[in-house]
């Protein structure tokens, strides 16, 4: 479903991703782990086209949306991102925030729009919160939204940028478990994580990344239990504290 | 549930400390505005000064033709903050649009708001005023109602614009992010994610330079316009006083305040929003 080809991006003078490959398949989730800095988040911003490559191919199914001539909000309204700040919408309640880009940008009926957000809210417990806005939620809630406002536009593949990294122990959890249920109605993920115990349990596949590159890639429990690369050994052994 | 003994106890204090609080209040002011009328009713001028500027007879003379001539100060500044509004906003998002084949415009509009925010607004009225009509072309507005204006959106344009493009350039990055990753065009982005929060953030300055604008109207008197102030410069032609520019400025002073209350009333419904009190 999604191949990228030695995708290399800067900053400046600072190579974040140094020609990094990786394949995702329909129904595949697939968790990116590494220190931070490593390139995890770049790498996703790259595949939603939030930031431009400079070098390197990204394939979506058979169109190369590395082509500058592709429709970028075509290509986003199919890759959803959530982000690890949430970034909702302030100056919108719940509700607005989740059918703006349903009403917007794929044109569907405010009606149509609505009800499905209604439905999505108390899938994930907050179906009371509807016209409450950002700041009267706590951070989970507000992330259980972003979560929310991604899935209502139908995204064939959804890209989580380390989603739980500014929430507290108590609220992460609520937030893997609608990550849980989005992999058991099988939808394709792609994750930068730092919650081990998570990744090893929801991923189909595990990339390892270390300084703008790939390091190790394959099912969690080969990669957990027996590590090919030294770098991939330590870094576990630091996160299994 | 009856709160708890202690709790009652709390509460009487602070009614009792609140009475004291506005007890104190009431007193300072009393004393303070007391001193300064006295202060200035005991001045050797006060009996000049009153009747040559707060003149109850004249002041009744005059009010009829002053309201009648304020309601078109009212009408200009109505008309012109539409214009001005449109103005600023196509300004100020030309001059955000990354898109360079818009340069030429860009580059227009970055001078637009350069000339005309450092140009006195008095000299844009005084060349829209009688500078376009000299021009003598056919289709150009003669009216001075249109001519005054145009000349008022044209200097508050560029101040509007300034105002504008620093809300929006204030949004942070990551709504930009957030907006075009939903698949919004940038021109949807900016229409409904960025913009409805920048102009929340600059609503107090916004409605500062609208409140200036409402006074500027008064400027236009000096084209010709039969404004309150004209109309006051009038009579005090007439009666050799100045009670006159005192009750045209008493009409802006209190046209002003709703305006400032309705700002204070929109700032804090947001905020109540957006926080959830």
């Amino acid at each position: 479903m999604l191949r990228a080809e030695s995708v290399r991006k800067s900053f400046g003078a600072h190579e974040v991703l140094k020609g990094v490959s990786l394949q995702v398949s329909e129904g595949e989730v697939v968790c990116l782990i590494g220190a931070s800095g490593s390139g995890k988040s770049t790498l996703l911003r790259c595949l939603n086209l939030l930031e431009q490559v400079d070098d390197g191919d990204i394939w979506f199914d058979d169109r190369e949306i590395t082509d500058p001539r592709i429709d970028v909000d075509d290509v986003r309204r199919q890759i959803g991102i959530v982000f690890q700040a949430y970034n909702l919408f302030p100056h919108l309640s719940v509700e607005q925030n989740i059918v703006l880009g349903p009403v917007r940008s794929r044109g569907e009926s405010r009606e149509a729009a609505h009800s499905r957000a209604l439905t999505l809210l108390d899938r994930v417990g907050l179906a009371g919160r509807a016209g409450a806005y950002p700041d009267a939620l706590s951070g989970g809630q507000q992330q259980r939204v972003a979560l929310v406002r991604a899935i209502a536009m139908q995204p064939r593949l959804l890209l989580l940028d380390e989603i739980t990294s500014a929430l507290d122990p108590m609220l992460i959890g609520e937030v893997l478990d609608v990550i849980r249920d989005l992999r058991r109605e099988g939808m394709t993920i792609v994750m930068a994580t730092h919650e081990m115990p998570f990744a090893r349990e929801v991923a189909d596949r595990i990339l390892f990344m270390a300084d703008g590159q790939v390091v190790e890639s394959g099912p969690p429990e080969q990669l957990f239990t027996a590590p090919r690369d030294p770098r991939t050994a330590e870094f576990l052994a630091r996160h299994r504290g | 549930m009856t709160p708890s003994e202690r709790q009652l106890e709390r509460e009487r204090y602070r009614r009792h400390r609140a009475r004291n609080r506005g007890a104190v209040a009431v007193v300072s002011t009393l004393v303070v505005l007391g001193g300064l009328v006295f202060l200035v009713a005991q001045s050797p001028g006060w009996p000049r000064v009153r009747e040559t500027y707060f003149n109850v007879g004249d002041a009744r003379a005059v009010l009829p033709d002053v309201a009648k001539a304020f309601w078109l100060n009212i009408r200009l500044f109505l008309v012109a903050e539409v214009f001005i509004l449109v103005v600023a906003v196509t300004v100020a998002i030309i001059r955000v649009v990354p898109a360079p084949a818009l340069a030429p415009i860009k580059l227009l509009a970055t001078i637009y708001t350069d000339v005309f925010r450092g140009t006195p607004t008095i000299l844009v009225v005084f060349l829209i005023g009688f500078g376009v009509p000299a021009l003598g072309l056919a289709g150009l507005p003669t009216s001075l109602f249109w001519l005054g204006v145009i000349a008022l959106t044209l200097s508050y344009g560029a101040y509007v614009a300034e105002v504008l493009r620093a809300g929006i350039l204030s949004v942070h990055p990551t709504q930009w992010a957030s907006g075009r990753a939903l698949g919004l065009s940038y021109g949807q982005t900016m229409r409904h994610v960025i913009l409805p929060q920048a102009v929340r953030r600059v609503a107090p300055p916004l409605l500062n330079d609208f409140v200036s604008l409402q006074k500027d109207t008064a400027l236009l008197s000096t084209i010709g316009l039969v404004e309150a102030l004209r109309v006051a410069q009038v009579d005090s032609g007439r009666t050799f006083a100045f009670t006159g520019y005192v009750v045209a400025a008493a009409f802006f002073i209190v046209a002003t305040i709703p305006l400032a209350r309705f700002t204070d009333y929109l700032t804090v419904r947001s905020l109540r929003r957006e926080n959830g009190i």
